[in-house]
């Protein structure tokens, strides 16, 4: 099983508790259509497990096969500079059958976030070293095509449907708290 | 699974169609590191696609001045499509008349199925075999282990070191 060579840390976006039982890293794209199929599965998986699961998303855009997917992901992490990340990533994901350039802007103006600075990390693809960095860490951890989870720290081979990833959470956590006991 | 060609070996040269009009040598890329991915077939579903992987990560192979080659036992005008269909910046290699002839040399054909295994060779600017792989055919290998190998290599070379094949077991 391939770890996860780049740690969580702060300059990942992170959902929940530092101190959660157990950490699910999804390395995605947003134009994948499997990506937006895992979405809701995800939201779902984090309702049930509540504050014991933290959850971390990095870039994974395959850029050459999905064109939209790096303006996106650079709409994303502009919002993320301004603290805005979880809403834009959402947004995109909640929309993604209408995925283009003016949603990425309609996005952000609901977000009220400002659309000269939008078009500026666009245009001088500001973010596009994150990017990267995230795609690079994950090509070196295993990453083979998208969504791919890590678990832990340990990749995620089964389904990305709500129940193949419960089962790998729950037993994880198990591990977890066996540790701490 | 094959058994596929393991480091130390001298990687069999052969000579394939890269495009319906051209064809293009192993020895031709004597000097250079070389990528060899031999994969099952072309149209693969596509994010999960080995060589949209690689295609989208050239760069990073292109930081060891290694030349990456996919092959399968697919024809020309196949692979032409597919290539322009997933805007591929690499060449496919067409193993296909005698159909899979090369797989088989670098024992990486499944003669049951008719077409070659996930298999990955890292050749060293000699030709030599520096590592290999063979995945299980429906997983998909990722580009860990080409990386990790290229690395090894380089470091090899920029200590002076004579190149001994790497041993590692992925």
């Amino acid at each position: 099983m391939s770890p996860l060579k780049v740690p969580v840390s702060l300059n990942d976006h992170i959902q929940g508790d530092e101190n959660a039982l157990v950490t699910l890293v999804e390395y995605g794209d947003y134009e994948c259509p499997y990506c937006g199929r895992a979405y809701p599965s995800v939201k779902t998986v984090q309702k049930h497990f509540g504050p014991q699961l933290r959850f971390v998303f990095r870039n994974f855009p395959l850029t050459q096969i999905h064109p939209l997917a790096e303006p996106a992901a650079e709409a994303a992490e502009f919002a993320g500079s301004r603290g805005r990340f979880w809403e834009m990533h959402d947004g995109i994901y909640e929309n993604q059958e209408r995925l283009s350039l003016p949603l990425l802007f309609e996005l952000a103006e609901l977000l009220c976030l400002p659309q000269e600075g939008l078009r500026d990390a666009i245009a001088n693809h500001e973010f596009l070293p994150k990017i990267r960095k995230d795609l690079q860490g994950g090509v070196r951890s295993g990453v083979n095509g998208t969504p791919t989870f890590f678990v832990n720290g340990v990749r995620h081979d089964g389904s990305f449907e709500f129940e193949g990833l419960v089962s790998a959470i729950d037993a994880r956590m198990l591990e977890s708290k066996a540790r701490v006991a | 699974m094959a058994q596929i060609l393991s480091p130390g070996t001298q990687a069999p040269d052969f000579t394939l169609n890269v495009t319906p009009d051209q064809k293009l040598s192993l020895h031709e890329l004597q000097g250079k590191p070389v990528i060899l991915a031999f994969y099952p077939a072309d149209w693969s579903p596509v994010c999960g696609d080995q060589m949209a992987l690689y295609n989208e990560i050239l760069p990073e192979f292109q930081k060891y001045e290694a030349e990456l080659l996919g092959i399968s036992v697919d024809g020309a005008w196949c692979h032409a499509a597919f290539s322009r269909d997933r805007n591929l910046h690499f060449p496919l290699l067409a193993d296909f008349e005698p159909k899979g002839a090369v797989a088989k040399k670098y024992g990486a054909y499944r003669k049951k199925d008719g077409f070659a295994e996930r298999a990955l060779f890292v050749l060293d600017p000699e030709g030599k075999v520096f590592w290999s792989y063979c995945s299980p055919v429906a997983v998909n290998p990722g580009a860990d282990g080409i990386l990790q190998a290229l690395e090894d290599l380089s470091l090899k070379r920029n200590n002076n070191e004579p190149v001994e094949s790497s041993s590692f077991a992925k």
